[in-house]
């Protein structure tokens, strides 16, 4: 099993398969609140659902609204389990953070070339590591 | 703070800084003296908003210093007025009393220097607000960088802000020298000025040269625009602005045809205007006084708004300058602005003396633009035609 560092955003633990995009992400009109499937047009994941997923995109973009958005999701069951950034910046921290979801960056490797969709992951913010499970 | 012995609000927020600390870098946290929060308008912040701040103020969340708000999306007394919907208004009134229980002052303003919220030089603060942190920054000589709501908000529940980028002397310093050889007249001008410069140079720190003695009203409006037609949270202007700076060696120069065509840019081709807004950002009470003075005795055949802090409306009543425009069927606009409210599909032509308003004109709600003169503003409320 191979571990991976890198750096926290937002504490906390989560296990699940990895969903990756490697275009930025947009969780305020980028994505239904209420299902969790990305809806933005021409996006890499357009029609997928991001709930429970452990979300590896390269950072956040759009209104910073999508802290709010991000929040209402996780509250309404319908977000990831854990995000992985690049980089990130603050609209993905922010949202993060206030939803309680664990999420790290600046991982030693970029996780957009080593992990694959449907990897099960594990995400330890406060060790700031992510582990490949299988 | 960070552990939650000072409360999940304080936790919470405490992360949210550190996050930001981790993203640009900022060796520490700094000890702030005041915040403006943005993120007001119900129009932007949504019921996914709303129910965050209303958690926050549920689990005990107060503000650690003087916290001031962002307009909001209407006006908190007189929406109605406005063509604003109860179904906006009974939102927009609970966001506003969940940031009074935290202890934030509900004065929506985009000024918050003009209602008591006055940083001095070299005070740490955490403003949101691109006109206002340009101010503070630039005109005060205050330390702000440009927060977003959460930032801002979390800033003024902790006290704290990242020290990073604004906060230290060395990133404030100029980067290219401005040299102004245009005309510079009216508030609108400085807000032409704002947009060739923003245009030329992106958010590159300018230092101007060349600018004798400007007004409140036209440092305000330079720096509205500058701020959104470049990006840069602070310019210097030389002899004027108390930051010292070393004098940079690339020059580019602002001529009068630079402010013809920022003009052309902001102006659209339609003469017949039917909505006419002042006060982006937040008219001062002496432009209250100029509009009283051009209304007097005229009636304004459009919709004509005038945005303004509620204070500022209470002083112009005080004054009777708010007679004579009420008079005339002009309406203040208190509490929120032509950029906030929700104004889509209301109108179509918008007549202005910002250059700022001019950009949210257009983006936020469609609308073609005009900017001129105080008094062609007014003059086209009363006859409906922009000369």
């Amino acid at each position: 099993m191979e571990i991976i560092r890198g750096r926290k955003i937002s504490s906390g633990t989560a296990e699940g398969s990895v969903l990756i995009s490697h275009d930025p992400l947009s969780f305020f009109g980028g994505v239904n609140p209420e299902t969790g499937i990305v809806i933005e047009k021409g996006h890499e994941i357009e029609g997928v659902s991001i709930k429970d997923k452990v979300l590896v995109f390269p950072h956040g973009k759009g209104s910073t609204v999508g802290s709010y958005a991000l929040y209402r999701m996780k509250k309404d069951g319908v977000s990831p389990k854990a995000i992985v950034n690049v980089e990130c910046e603050p609209i993905v921290a922010v949202g993060a953070i206030i939803s309680n979801i664990p999420a790290i960056h600046r991982l030693e490797q970029n996780p957009l070339d080593f992990l694959r969709n449907g990897m099960k992951v594990r995400v330890d913010a406060d060790h700031a590591t992510l582990e490949v499970l299988d | 703070m960070l552990d939650g012995s000072e409360g999940y609000a304080v936790q919470k927020s405490m992360e949210i800084l550190v996050a930001l600390g981790e993203i640009f870098s900022a060796e520490k946290l700094v000890k702030i003296s005041s915040v403006q929060v943005a993120g007001v308008s119900y129009h932007n912040l949504g019921d996914a908003g709303l129910e965050y701040l209303e958690n926050l103020a549920k689990l005990g969340a107060r503000s650690q210093v003087i916290t001031t708000l962002n307009p909001a999306g209407m006006d908190l007394e007189n929406w109605r007025e406005l063509g604003i919907d109860e179904g906006f208004a009974i939102k927009q009134h609970k966001i506003i009393s969940t940031f009074e229980k935290m202890g934030i002052r509900s004065s929506c303003t985009c000024t918050p220097y003009l209602v008591g919220n006055r940083p001095e030089k070299g005070d740490h603060i955490a403003w949101s607000e691109s006109s206002a942190v340009t101010y503070a920054n630039s005109i005060i000589g205050a330390m702000t960088n440009r927060e977003g709501g959460p930032s801002a908000l979390a800033a003024s529940l902790t006290g704290r802000t990242p020290y990073y980028g604004m906060h230290l002397v060395h990133d404030r310093t100029a980067q290219a020298k401005v040299l102004v050889r245009a005309k510079l007249i009216s508030v609108a001008d400085y807000g032409a000025l704002g947009f060739a410069t923003g245009k030329k140079l992106g958010n590159k720190i300018p230092f101007f040269v060349g600018i004798k003695q400007p007004t409140l009203e036209q440092l305000k409006s330079l720096c509205a625009s500058i701020a959104t037609y470049g990006g840069t949270p602070i310019f210097h202007l030389e002899n004027i602005t108390p930051n010292h700076t070393p004098i940079p060696t690339e020059t580019i120069t602002v001529e009068n045809e630079d402010l013809t065509n920022a003009y052309e840019q902001m102006n659209d081709e339609s003469t017949r205007v039917d909505f006419i807004a002042l006060g982006c950002p937040h008219c001062t009470l002496d432009e209250i006084k100029k509009i009283a003075e051009l209304l007097k005795g005229k009636i304004v055949t459009k919709e004509f708004w005038i945005c303004t802090a509620r204070q500022t409306m209470r002083l112009a009543e005080e004054h009777g300058y708010a007679h004579v425009i009420r008079a005339s069927g002009a309406k203040f606009a208190c509490d929120t602005c032509m950029a906030v409210a929700p104004l889509k599909g209301r109108f179509k032509v918008l007549a202005t003396d910002s250059a700022k308003a001019c950009y949210y004109g257009r983006g936020t709600n469609n609308f073609q633009t005009r900017i001129g003169t105080l008094m062609q503003c007014v003059n086209a409320a009363v006859t409906g035609e922009w000369k």
